[in-house]
């Protein structure tokens, strides 16, 4: 139980800090933004999913992938295609001139369904293609890749470039993927319509309650060795090889986990929005993607899910408002990020805000104590005050876990 | 035989095509190449400064058309040379302002320089609009080649590769045969060892960043002669050029031009049998592969990092 306390939930701040997300995604902003910006979060939410994995494979294994595009549309693909089955069956489709197929199959001459379409027709298939399809494709890739040794800059140009192959194969076979539009009109999941308000709220904490999870999961996986091991991969490679090690098996395991948080988002984003394009698969979007977790901090899990709904409203609110502004906001975001916070949001936490809360608490302790005459040593008071306050570094934390990183 | 002299002509027009791929390709990846390979700096930004050449040349033309028509046969030499010089002024500026403070962080470089494309492609569309626009090309350049019946080889084309073969005689005299060359090559090779015997690596790093955007810059001056010039028109190659570069095996010019020629050929063939994109999926598909069986690149050097 203690152990679970401690490497999952992250000890007193870690717990402290899962609950405040808890509430801002299940309490406040439910209530506090109306159904159409809600159903805007929910897609940031789809979002801070591949953020988080990038959060495990970029900043705690040192691997950084420009390709999540491709292992998030392709989870999203698979739940389009089922989806999108389930909307074109023959009644509503009978004035195609081959009723039961996708309307843009029957539009590009298809007459008969493609054969990787089949699997779609059944839901539990296309749950397990959702995330067998990115992770076996992230898991071939990471072997190839890394087994040669393939690091840093040269793993990332290959990952965008695979980026770019699957984005422009999506929109080259139009009659089998829907093409620049991708797959639209979905309408139900196994009967259950997905476009309705009550369905968005469900959806929507849905996707809350499987982001925390995977935030959970996270931080088990980083409180274990496997976490100790990639944070000692990301700094001195040879040594963790000389010590007996197999870096690549590590590596293309965190490749493969952060591939499948990028695929569950994906299903999700597709639920959600009610479409799939490759919009969100190709070389800007899998970047972009990057950038959120260097906002949110690429050391923390949580700091991710921030970055990524702080761009995203960022990028909301300046096309909407200043559209000629907004890639200037970009841009600049990337070069600030990079070259003045590169621990993102949470490493300004640790860094500042942290510690002033830390001093402003000893402070009100030691105004609490003067009036009263109280000596400094006093058994009445509760002893982790005194402890706590010479440590501005590990605060809200007793000194019983000392840590590499911060993982909260 | 006159179904032969039709083959042979297709055939013929068809590795032009590959060529003058090939020409853009190369003028793209030789900044890249001595960037990338000299400091090992991912520069994303490298398409922009196409871009930058292109607008310069853009500027040039249309200044010509409207103060001195009489000068416009000769306008697009001093293009070039204010195209190179722009771009290698930016350069300079980008490195002393961002580079240089990210040479321990190769993969934080190659976030900062996509922002710093994101905030220049931005840029351009402010400055020139969001349409695409052309430079009047001088007459010389216009019209083509009939060196048989059915062959037609444009003069653009002819020019750009002209342009190209110039060029990179010029940077392999430069990189082989001059004193600057020499401490790149040591900087590549080694750089804590050219540092201890007097090389200020800092200053060839820097002046190498700023040579290979210029270069960049020509490269965006030819490149309005076959085709108009937009605010993403640079971004468009970068992932090619990359895979250029990398596939060539960095610090190697040779590589480079070998891969370059592969590349574009591959491309130009396989469009010639099936459609556009797929051609793109295919090549892109076989240099990947190719990278996961041989890492290091076609031709690679030893080089102590």
């Amino acid at each position: 139980m203690k152990t679970i306390y401690r490497n999952v939930l992250g000890g007193k701040a870690g717990t402290l800090d899962v609950l405040v997300l808890a509430a801002i995604l299940f309490a406040v902003f439910p209530f506090a933004l109306d159904p159409f910006r809600l159903s805007l979060l929910g897609k940031y939410l789809c979002y801070a999913f591949v953020a988080v994995g990038l959060v495990l494979c970029w900043g705690y294994g040192g691997i950084l992938s420009l390709g999540q595009g491709v292992f998030f549309g392709l989870g999203g693909y698979c739940m389009a295609m089922y989806l999108k089955l389930e909307a074109s069956d023959p009644v509503s489709t009978k004035i195609q001139s081959t009723p039961g197929i996708p309307d843009f199959m029957d539009w590009n001459q298809i007459t008969s369904l493609p054969w990787f379409w089949e699997p779609f027709k059944s839901l539990p298939l296309t749950v397990i293609a959702v995330l067998l399809v990115p992770a076996l494709l992230a898991f071939i890739i990471g072997v190839a890749m890394f087994k040669r040794r393939v690091k840093d800059v040269y793993f990332s140009i290959v990952t965008q470039a695979i980026a770019l192959i699957l984005s422009v194969l999506i929109i080259g076979q139009q009659g089998m993927t829907g093409g620049v539009n991708g797959i639209t009109d979905l309408k139900t999941l196994h009967g259950w319509d997905i476009r309705s308000d009550s369905a968005k709220y469900i959806l929507y904490y849905a996707s809350g309650v499987l982001l925390i999870a995977g935030i959970l999961f996270g931080r088990f996986l980083i409180a274990s060795k496997v976490g100790k091991l990639l944070l000692a991969m990301r700094d001195k490679e040879e040594r963790v090889r000389f010590s007996g090690y197999d870096v690549a098996n590590f590596k293309v395991f965190v490749f493969v986990v952060a591939a499948l948080f990028a695929a569950v988002g994906g299903a999700l984003f597709t639920l959600q929005v009610g479409f799939m394009s490759p919009s969100f698969v190709g070389i800007v979007p899998s970047i972009e993607m990057v950038i959120f977790a260097a906002v949110g901090g690429r050391m923390s899990l949580i700091g991710a899910v921030y970055g990524t709904l702080l761009v995203n409203f960022g990028k909301t609110y300046f096309s909407e408002t200043f559209p000629s502004l907004w890639l200037y906001f970009m841009g600049g975001l990337f070069i600030l990020v990079v070259m003045l916070f590169p621990n993102g949001i949470a490493g300004l936490m640790d860094s500042h805000v942290r510690p002033w809360l830390a001093r402003r608490r000893g402070a009100r302790l030691r105004n609490a104590e003067t009036p009263a005459d109280a000596p400094p040593v006093d058994s009445s008071l509760p002893g982790t005050a005194t402890v706590r306050s010479p440590s501005p570094l590990a605060p809200g934390e007793g000194a019983s876990t000392p840590r590499v990183q911060p993982a909260h | 035989m006159s179904w032969f002299s039709e083959f042979g002509a297709i055939l013929a027009m068809q590795g032009f095509n590959g060529l003058s791929v090939f020409c853009v390709l190369l003028l793209m990846a030789l900044g890249l190449a001595i960037i990338f390979g000299q400091m090992g700096v991912i520069n994303m930004a490298h398409g922009e400064f196409l871009t930058i050449g292109a607008y310069t040349t853009y500027l040039f033309s249309s200044l010509t058309t409207s103060y001195a028509p009489a000068f416009a046969p000769y306008y697009f030499f001093f293009a070039i040379a204010g195209a190179f010089l722009i771009a290698f002024c930016v350069g300079y500026l980008v490195e002393w302002g961002l580079i240089r403070h990210l040479y321990r962080r190769p993969l934080d470089t190659l976030l900062a320089t996509w922002g710093l494309s994101l905030v220049m492609q931005q840029a351009f569309r402010s400055t020139f609009g969001a349409k695409e626009v052309s430079a009047t090309l001088p007459d010389w350049l216009m019209g083509s080649v009939k060196p048989s019946e059915s062959i037609d080889i444009p003069i653009n084309g002819l020019f750009v590769m002209g342009l190209t073969v110039i060029l990179t005689g010029m940077l392999a005299l430069l990189l082989y045969r001059s004193q600057w060359g020499l401490r790149v090559r040591a900087t590549t090779q080694n750089r804590i060892m050219s540092g201890a015997v007097g090389i200020n690596t800092r200053r060839v790093d820097r002046i190498t960043f700023a040579l290979g955007c210029g270069i960049a810059g020509i490269a965006g001056a030819a490149f309005t002669t076959i085709g108009s010039t937009g605010p993403t028109s640079g971004s468009l190659y970068i992932v090619d050029t990359f895979l250029t570069v990398v596939l060539g095996g960095a610090a190697s010019l040779a590589g480079t031009i070998a891969s370059a020629f592969t590349i574009a050929q591959t491309q130009a063939t396989a469009e010639f049998f099936m459609h556009g994109s797929m051609a793109k999926v295919l090549t892109l598909s076989a240099v990947v592969l190719i990278l996961m069986m041989r890492p290091q690149g076609l031709f690679s050097i030893k080089v102590r990092r």
